[in-house]
């Protein structure tokens, strides 16, 4: 219980950190912002407009508490170039984001953890070395360069599936591929390292000696004790999944967070910028508290003092 | 040769390559590039990879393969500026906050708490969202975030290394504090800073060529393997080459760096080379 309560109590310096960087993200543009945003040429009014829209006319620490408790409230702000509140254009958005963080999630998995158990179980063999070289060449390999190579082989040249925007099962498989393969890589070597470390111990060898089959030994003893440090690995790759989103949604012309944050930052539309930044930022906060509860719930000997 | 270890030969080896086939290319590049990568050539635009030149022309007619030699410049002092600026500052606060303790390390620690609550390249793209694209605002915006995996390491090994007796015997002697934190805790951090120097240049190349692909990093038309690659999207049918190649280089050379990392790792601890 202590555990829990710290750990939970720990995210609120955290989110405060964030919401002022956040903030102060705005007064780091050199000069004017108002001058970024609209222009110099623009005309005296207009530009008295902006000012008290966004805030500037106020002293510093007003600004800063008025924002933090418009940020409370749920209040991100107005883009100004699509005249609209950008709580409700990041809402919109999100769930395209979700969809893509899911599928590359399954992905990842679906390759990560077959292969990370063959290549334990046959540790030195062949199929660990295959194994080995997916996961250095999945790290190393960009997925802006991953995804427009996935789209010349299997959209444009084989013809099996469709690219750009959003769709059936199908338009997700190849945005998915391309933002999942650098976790599955991680993940496939992980899950390797932890399961022939796991496979090691004296109490497998005791499982073994009790004449239990190979499969329960692998699946019921080794396979829970070797996933602690994996799910570890997953959350914090959230965040990998979270930043490679923006690339990914870019190369598939996706409509999620990710091209909103970069229309945002192509139109100079800082609001909006700063509204996406804020809420990724919170998202990945929250999955690492997530993460680190899970983690206590797996691991009892995190749980205590 | 024999004389070295295993995982010596490995770095050495890796230093070598990732020296002959990145560093050496990127220093030379003037006298290398067979063209100049600034040059149009629209009469040979997208002219497939010939003895003229071997990589092929882009969009704009520009030779490949002296765009790639020159982009290996870019990432090159992109890579090693950055990790100079996050090691040199990361290093610092480690040993500060590790040395110290107290409110000094919490604050340090915490800072770096709320920087790491930014995925991966987000702050960097707030930033030059903020400061504006250029080379000089990706280092920046790169560093901001980079320091953080450098200041945990250090402080990490500062605590395990200020109880040793050595350092005991040293404060006994009557060493002053910038003395015991200088002379006798720094040097025991420099094997895994260059372990994590390694990793870190590989991820700056990565985060560099990300920002240039969303064409927030170099300025539009420098020869940088990002925006290589993102001018290849618009050609990716007609001609693939223009996105292979750049992509390549980067894989190559992030891979390169990961592994001298791996290898130095084993190398320099001897715990992880019996593991």
């Amino acid at each position: 219980m202590t555990y829990l309560v710290q750990r939970v109590l720990w995210t609120v310096p955290i989110l405060l950190g964030v919401l002022t960087l956040v903030f102060f993200l705005l007064h780091l543009i050199p000069g004017d912002p108002v001058d970024m945003m609209l222009g110099e040429q623009a005309l005296p009014a207009d530009r008295a407009q902006m000012h008290a829209a966004l805030g500037l006319d106020q002293p510093l620490g007003a600004q800063y508490l008025g924002y933090l408790e418009r940020t409370v409230r749920g209040d991100l702000g107005q883009s100004f170039r699509q005249h609209r509140p950008v709580a409700a254009l990041i809402a919109e958005r999100m769930p395209a984001t979700a969809e893509l963080m899911l599928g590359a999630m399954v992905v990842a998995l679906g390759v990560a953890l077959p292969l990370g158990l063959l290549a334990a179980l046959h540790h030195g063999r062949w199929v660990d070395q295959v194994a080995s070289v997916f996961a250095v060449l999945g790290v190393a390999t960009p997925n802006f360069w991953l995804g427009p190579l996935l789209i010349l082989a299997f959209a444009i040249k084989l013809d099996w599936l469709p690219v750009n925007e959003m769709g059936g099962l199908n338009h997700l498989v190849l945005p998915s591929i391309t933002l999942g393969t650098a976790m599955a890589a991680l993940l496939s070597r992980m899950m390797r390292t932890a399961l022939v470390e796991v496979l090691g111990e004296d109490y497998i060898r005791t499982a073994r000696a009790k004449g239990l089959r190979e499969h329960s030994v692998i699946l019921v003893h080794a396979l829970r004790n070797a996933l602690i440090p994996v799910v570890t690995v997953i959350g914090l790759q959230v965040g990998a999944l979270l930043s490679g989103a923006i690339i990914t949604e870019s190369i598939f012309d996706w409509p999620g967070l990710g091209t909103l944050l970069l229309g945002g930052i192509y139109g100079r539309d800082y609001p909006l910028v700063q509204g996406c930044i804020l809420v990724i930022a919170l998202t990945y906060v929250f999955v690492n508290l997530a993460t680190d509860l899970a983690y206590g719930w797996i691991d009892p000997r995190i749980r205590r003092p | 040769m024999s004389a070295l270890s295993r995982p010596a030969r490995r770095v050495l080896v890796l230093t070598v390559l990732l020296g002959v086939c990145f560093c050496v290319p990127a220093l030379l590049a003037p006298w290398l590039a067979p063209e100049d990568p600034m040059a149009l050539d629209l009469m040979g635009s997208l002219t497939p990879p010939s003895w003229t030149h071997p990589l092929g022309q882009d969009e704009q007619g520009g030779d490949i393969l002296s765009r790639l030699i020159y982009g290996a410049r870019i990432s090159l002092v992109v890579g090693l500026a950055t990790v100079a600026v996050s090691a040199s500052m990361g290093t610092a606060v480690g040993l500060l906050a590790g040395y110290a303790g107290g409110w000094t390390e919490q604050l340090a620690m915490r800072g770096v708490d709320v920087l790491l609550a930014f995925p991966g390249l987000l702050l960097a793209i707030g930033l030059v969202a903020v400061l504006g694209p250029g080379l000089g605002n990706v280092v920046i915006a790169l560093s901001v975030l980079g320091w953080t995996g450098f200041a945990r390491l250090v402080r990490g090994q500062v605590l395990t290394v200020k109880g040793l007796d050595y350092v005991q015997a040293a404060t006994s002697l009557g060493a002053g504090h910038l003395r015991l934190m200088l002379r006798h805790i720094l040097p025991n951090m420099m094997a895994p800073v260059l372990v994590q120097a390694s990793f870190a240049i590989a991820g700056a190349i990565l985060s560099e060529a990300s920002l240039s692909f969303l064409g927030l990093g170099a300025p539009p038309g420098t020869p940088s393997w990002g925006a290589m690659l993102a001018d290849g999207r618009n050609v990716l049918v007609e001609a693939p080459y223009v996105s292979i190649f750049p992509g390549l280089a980067i894989m190559l050379v992030v891979l390169g760096f990961n592994l001298l990392g791996d290898a130095l790792a084993d190398w320099l601890d001897p715990r992880r080379r019996d593991a």
